[in-house]
């Protein structure tokens, strides 16, 4: 089954891309934009039959490899 | 003394490094990341982009068979230090607390800058006074330091920050968003330091500084 994997900055961590990119829509005539975050996405198959089971081991890849959780939140769609 | 730098793909700071510890008299030996057990008194940790950086800073170096080896011989009370990408990797691997942002800039660093002493209860800096300022070299594009606040504040109490960049008078620069300018750490043990300038990079006066041989001086016996 496909999985996808959105990975984000928490809140509250200051995400430099984020900014840099709102500055950029601002200068473009968006003014009316705000809170640009910016994260990554990770799609991926996984070889597995069981729902509950392949999001299991997802969770471990995002704790243990995919994601900072000092300061990344991530998000496991199946 | 032993040291050994371990060299992972994408390294590129393993040759100025053996080169500073060659000048303080060392037995240096660069070892691939591929070797599961290492034998040294220091094992140090190079500046470089292992593995690309893909992914995040450093996440990847954190599984590779090199990295067992520092485990254990962290555990065993041996001395590591990390220099900027190795910082990143003792920060993803948990030996050191915290992790590592994009510079708040977005640009890529790479010039002197005068860092402080804030610590000198480690033998790192031993060879140096607290509040005394050294020139060394930075380069790095994702040297912003966070820790949670409860975490800053079990580091002071322990004398684990160890360095701040700072003007030449010594007031506090922030220079890419680190929380309260830190640019170098250690361990509650104070065995494992990380740092983000590049000490190996300021060792003979011909580069501008040999303050970085007077650092890495104080980690060799």
């Amino acid at each position: 089954m496909k999985a996808v994997i959105n990975i984000a900055l928490k809140n509250g961590v200051l995400d430099p891309a984020g900014k840099a990119t709102e500055h950029a829509l601002s200068s473009l005539g968006f003014a009316n934009v705000s809170n640009v975050r910016i994260g990554k996405q990770v799609v991926l198959d996984i070889d597995a039959t069981d729902k509950e089971e392949a999001k299991k081991q997802l969770k471990t890849m995002c704790e243990e490899l995919l994601a900072n959780t000092v300061i990344e939140d991530f998000e496991i769609v199946l | 003394m032993k040291v050994a730098v371990v060299l992972f793909p994408g390294s590129n700071c393993e040759v100025d490094t053996k080169y500073a510890f060659d000048l303080l008299g060392c037995d240096t030996q660069i070892v691939w990341h591929k070797e599961d057990k290492i034998d040294a008194d220091l094992i140090v940790l190079p500046g470089g982009f292992s593995y690309g950086d893909y992914l995040r800073t450093a996440a990847i170096a954190k599984f590779s068979p090199a990295m067992k080896a520092v485990v254990e011989h962290a555990k065993k009370g041996g001395y590591v230090l990390g220099i900027c990408n190795g910082f990143q990797m003792l920060l993803e691997l948990g030996l050191l607390p915290g992790a590592m942002r994009r510079n708040e800039s977005m640009s890529f660093i790479s010039k002197y800058q005068p860092l402080k002493v804030v610590a000198n209860s480690n033998k790192f800096l031993s060879n140096l006074e607290v509040g005394e300022i050294v020139n060394i070299p930075v380069a790095h594009g994702e040297g912003n330091y966070f820790t949670d606040d409860k975490t800053l504040k079990e580091m002071y109490q322990n004398e684990q920050v160890l360095l701040k960049y700072c003007d030449e008078k010594g007031n506090d620069v922030n220079i890419n968003g680190s929380i309260d300018s830190i640019a170098g750490i250690c361990d509650k043990s104070k065995k494992i330091f990380g740092l983000m300038p590049h000490p190996e990079r300021a060792c003979e006066k011909i580069l501008n500084s040999d303050d970085g041989l007077k650092m890495l001086k104080g980690l060799v016996w």
